[in-house]
């Protein structure tokens, strides 16, 4: 025990002792999450539009107005033929035109009805999508000001709360989402370069005919990346309360608890990997593109999974990162207890467990 | 010049010979281009709606089959609980609860105001949005309706409408795919070719061969042509199967010149590369290389403007996609593919990434040090 | 006898890594044609001083020529006219032995009838004909560093700087490995060899010894046995070093 201990000691001091590795560690989620919680973010805001107004009177005008002062969007042009809508689509500046009919105004004035067109470059169907709908919200609200005067017979109102979130503040999902996505590579990028370095260099067997047991080898290795891991995730955590003012409704040691769970899960898989790969380079690869773009579109953090064809939502099921992702919004925003996350946690460890049973075998194939 | 054909020659072995590596480059990111695609909409078809309808009244059962008999709306049990249906979102089982207040019927009728609540899970921002409008689209379309039915009977001035029709140009059937594939097939294919060439230059430092290089007369502008070279050839041929796939299976349009296409992409990639060429004159060690390329990487995927549009973030974070490759490509290649943009129309981008992929290969030419 | 030219003229090297001295004031030459030792204990400074010549790395001041060019301003001129074989016998361990000649061979430019047949020449001379084809990383130590010299004199440079070449080989291997060297020598190139084998001193024309980053005595073998009154060169070096240590003492 001992022996462990030392090993385990003198793994740590590996990486104190090289602060470049140590700043790189802490410093890139830090950054990262600064630059994601301030950048990114699903709203929509300054889209530019361009109108082509076949009818200059005042009504269109204070629509059109009214959209602009809207801040989702910005007018980029005014159009006065036909033609120059595809014009400016292929530009690639301008997202949406809004076409008034002629005699817009008098329209609406003497038969109560008008015609509008939005006409939408759905080369991006998501953004067209919420740009059309924005727009759509900003006319209706027009029109129900300027029929407010009259009365109205059989008006429904509804009444909008928006739970968890009144704000609607994208930050909420991008802080759970990017912590889900570092943690991730970093865990796994940490540990399957590290292991797979010792091999490469030939290093690993003079480990392997030392008196230590494989499995503290393996533990020696991985702990410090465990503590430096869950560092980070603090300072993640951390900056998501106290810079993007996310509140930890739920308990603080559930949600600790689950992000050492996630690390643990996510070393674990590095663990695997390495047993499987030869060189740093085939570790890299599957670590870093393997996983970097299933773990953005997968996890339910730009793109909810429930909108995904069904095939895809049973791939979402059965990687890890949804669950985590689902776990740490539950206790931050809805404050629910175990009661509610104890089966995606559940997962998290089964996963963990998997991991660690599949390396466990391959490494004792070698071994044979 | 005949350096850089043996420094090809040699590069192109090693890739090949490299039983791992090669299914590594070609078929991980076609598997992951293929299944992602897939994966990236906003389209809410499935919204999970929890009705408490306390009213069961004609009106609210009308207004409750309006939402069962939309696509987009998948009804859970009802029950009479606002406290149970409030359980239901916190066990994620649902997104949205309709609340119908008692008396809804006879308010609507009787003082022209029946009230109703929407309570939607906004954890998630943009899908809360769209549930919000949806649902309210279909409760006014139910508004009016009932409002034509009972208008005879009831003497008022008409309502003012606004008649608006939505067109989507480009891509009418509004399938997210044909404008994901380019934009996922970009990042795989740049990810991909920067980080082999920023991996190959310190792995010869790493074992040392690299000292037998620099020891020789070669120029190291010669040496690092060669270096990049193959990873431009690989990426523009990955880019062309990438794009090919996409055609085959997702129906992706071609609506522009492909040539432009390709002369685009080649500039690009030339940037791409050097980006990961200037990593590996700064990196020792591949472990280094790693974490600069990974960093860059995440900052430059998310910030591209593939899947948040580039125009909602702040102005210093447009300021600084500058120096995002990505931003450039991923517009020019969507402007082309999708809408038939032409080379005038992507001049600007075009000559950017040019001065860029200037400027990073010679910077990466200026900090290759053959002596120590 | 004719008096042959210096081919490397070294004054004043210094080269310092931080507050460590690594080569304190070297002044020495080497003559056209030699084999030249360059002899130390590990970490004595000889391979810094080797990897400067060669314009792997900057001095921090002193004069140095190499084939008449100067270390400063015409490194690229001095790496047409010399050879380099590092400790680690840099060869690509997934190319062939083949394509290492052949890549090697390009990159100095020779032409492609050259290559073909200074390959073929090679081959049969390291015997080494039937296993052109194997990967570098599959063949023995011995073979690695012998064709890690015939490469580093493929383009018949002016001089051949050798970086402890038999470092972990047998004793055979290293006889085999001399010969070679003696036969590139009576080609016409000089040798500059580093080693801590000092038997392999009496195989030079030429030896300097360095001791902590000084020369400490350049000589042939033969005077400075006679001068330090030893039966070996092993014996010379160990009196040098006793005396570094009571002056150090």
């Amino acid at each position: 025990m001992n022996r462990f201990r030392g090993f385990v000691i003198k793994e740590f001091f590996h990486i104190w002792r090289d602060p470049r590795t140590l700043l790189i560690l802490v410093g890139i989620p830090v950054a990262q999450i600064m630059i994601f919680g301030f950048v990114i973010s699903n709203d929509i805001k300054d889209l530019h539009i361009a109108v082509y107004d076949q009818s200059q009177d005042e009504v269109s005008r204070e629509i059109t107005n009214k959209i602009i002062s809207s801040g989702y969007f910005i007018l980029d042009q005014s159009i006065d033929h036909p033609s120059q809508i595809e014009e400016s689509f292929k530009k690639g500046i301008v997202r949406e035109v809004i076409v008034f009919g002629q005699d817009f105004g008098e329209n609406l004035e003497r038969l109560g009805v008008a015609d509008l067109q939005i006409i939408a470059d759905a080369s991006d169907a998501n953004t067209a999508n919420l740009i059309t709908n924005y727009t759509q919200a900003i006319i209706n609200d027009y029109l129900k000001k300027l029929n407010a005067t009259h009365q109205i017979p059989l008006k429904i109102e509804t009444q909008v709360r928006m739970l968890f979130n009144e704000e609607m503040k994208g930050v909420y999902m991008f802080v759970p989402g990017t912590m889900a996505l570092i943690l991730m590579l970093i865990s796994t990028m940490m540990t399957s370069i590290s292991i797979a370095r010792e091999k490469e260099f030939g290093t690993m067997e003079v480990l392997l005919v030392s008196p230590l047991k494989p499995v503290q080898i393996i533990i020696g290795k991985v702990a410090p990346y465990v503590a430096l891991a869950f560092l980070d995730a603090v300072l993640i955590l951390l900056m998501g309360v106290y810079v993007f003012k996310m509140p930890v409704l739920g308990s603080s040691t559930l949600l600790l608890l689950t992000a050492l769970l996630y690390i643990l899960m996510a070393l674990s898989l590095g663990i695997l990997i390495s047993t499987i790969v030869k060189t740093q380079q085939v570790a890299m690869f599957i670590s870093l593109i393997g996983l970097l773009l299933p773990t953005m579109l997968l996890s339910g953090f730009i793109f909810p999974i429930e909108n995904m064809p069904l095939i895809l939502q049973w791939v979402a099921n059965i990687l890890p990162f949804k669950y985590f992702i689902i776990m740490i919004k539950d206790i931050m925003l809805k404050g629910v207890g175990v009661a509610y996350i104890w089966k995606e946690g559940l997962v998290l460890l089964g996963f963990t467990l998997l991991f660690i049973a599949l390396s466990v075998k391959k490494f004792k194939l070698r071994l044979e | 010049m005949k350096t850089i054909i043996y420094i090809l020659q040699k590069e192109f072995i090693q890739v090949f010979r490299d039983k791992t590596m090669l299914p590594m480059i070609f078929f991980m990111p076609i598997i992951q281009l293929i299944v992602l695609v897939n994966a990236a909409t906003f389209e809410m078809n499935s919204i999970n709606l929890v009705v408490v309808d306390k009213d069961l009244s004609t009106s609210s059962r009308q207004l409750v089959n309006k939402f069962k008999g939309s696509e987009f709306y998948h009804l859970k049990e009802s029950t009479f609980s606002l406290k149970d249906a409030e359980d239901q979102i916190l066990h994620r089982k649902a997104d949205a609860i309709l609340h119908i207040h008692k008396g809804f019927e006879q308010d609507l009728i009787t003082e022209n105001n029946g009230k109703i609540q929407l309570l939607v899970n906004a954890i998630n921002s943009t899908a809360a949005g769209l549930i919000n409008a949806y649902t309210t689209m279909i409760i006014s379309s139910y508004n009016n309706q009932v409002r034509a039915e009972m208008i005879n009977m009831i003497q008022a001035r008409p309502v003012k409408q606004i008649k608006v029709s939505t067109s989507f140009w480009y891509n009418p059937e509004m399938n997210y795919k044909t404008f994901m594939l380019p934009g996922i097939l970009v990042i795989l294919v740049t990810a991909i070719g920067m980080i082999l060439t920023a991996i190959n230059l310190v792995r010869e430092k790493e074992m040392g061969t690299i000292e037998q290089i620099n020891v020789t007369p070669i120029r190291k502008h010669h040496f690092l042509i060669g270096k990049l070279l193959p990873f431009w050839i690989i990426a523009i041929f990955e880019l062309a199967f990438g794009l090919l796939i996409g055609k085959v299976l997702y129906q992706v349009p071609f609506v522009g010149s492909i040539p432009l296409l390709f002369l685009f992409a080649s500039i690009y990639i030339l940037v791409a590369l050097g980006i990961g060429l200037l990593i590996s004159t700064l990196a020792n060690s591949q472990q280094q290389v790693m974490f600069i390329a990974f960093f860059f990487l995440i900052v430059f995927i998310l910030m591209s403007g593939i899947f948040t549009p580039v125009e909602s973030m702040p102005y210093w974070a447009q300021k600084v996609n500058v120096i995002n490759p990505f931003s450039y490509f991923m517009k020019a290649i969507r402007m082309i593919m999708l809408k038939g943009s032409g080379f005038f129309d992507v001049l600007k981008e075009m000559l950017s990434l040019f001065v860029y992929a200037f400027i990073v290969l010679s910077l990466a030419v200026w900090r290759y040090r053959k002596v120590a | 006898m004719i008096q042959k030219q210096n081919i490397i003229i070294v004054k004043n090297l210094v080269k310092k890594f931080g507050i460590f001295v690594a080569n304190d004031h070297l002044n020495f030459e080497v003559r056209e044609g030699e084999i030249f030792g360059f002899l130390g204990a590990n970490g004595a400074g000889k391979t810094t001083a080797m990897r400067i010549i060669c314009g792997l790395s900057l001095p921090t001041s002193g004069e140095i020529k190499v084939a008449g060019f100067d270390i400063y301003k015409e490194r690229e001129k001095i790496k047409r006219n010399i050879g380099y074989m590092s400790q680690k016998f840099s060869l690509y361990p997934n190319l062939t032995i083949r394509e290492n000649i052949n890549f090697f061979g390009g990159i100095y430019g020779l032409s492609r009838t050259e290559i073909k047949t200074r390959t073929t020449n090679l081959l049969e001379k390291l015997q080494f004909t039937h296993a052109a084809n194997k990967l570098i990383r599959e063949i023995p130590l011995g073979w690695m560093q012998k064709l890690a010299f015939s490469i580093a004199i493929l383009h018949k440079p002016k001089i051949a700087f050798l970086d402890e070449p038999t470092g972990g080989v047998d004793p055979i291997t290293r006889r085999q490995f001399w010969e070679m060297i003696y036969e590139a020598a009576e080609q016409g190139i000089t040798i500059f060899v580093t080693t801590h084998y000092m038997d392999e001193a009496e195989y030079c024309d030429r030896v300097s010894i360095m001791v902590d980053g000084r020369i400490e005595a350049l000589d042939s073998p033969a005077k400075l046995k006679e001068k330090y009154a030893a039966e070996s060169m092993n014996d010379v070096f160990l009196k040098l070093a006793r005396i570094q240590l009571h002056e150090s003492v």
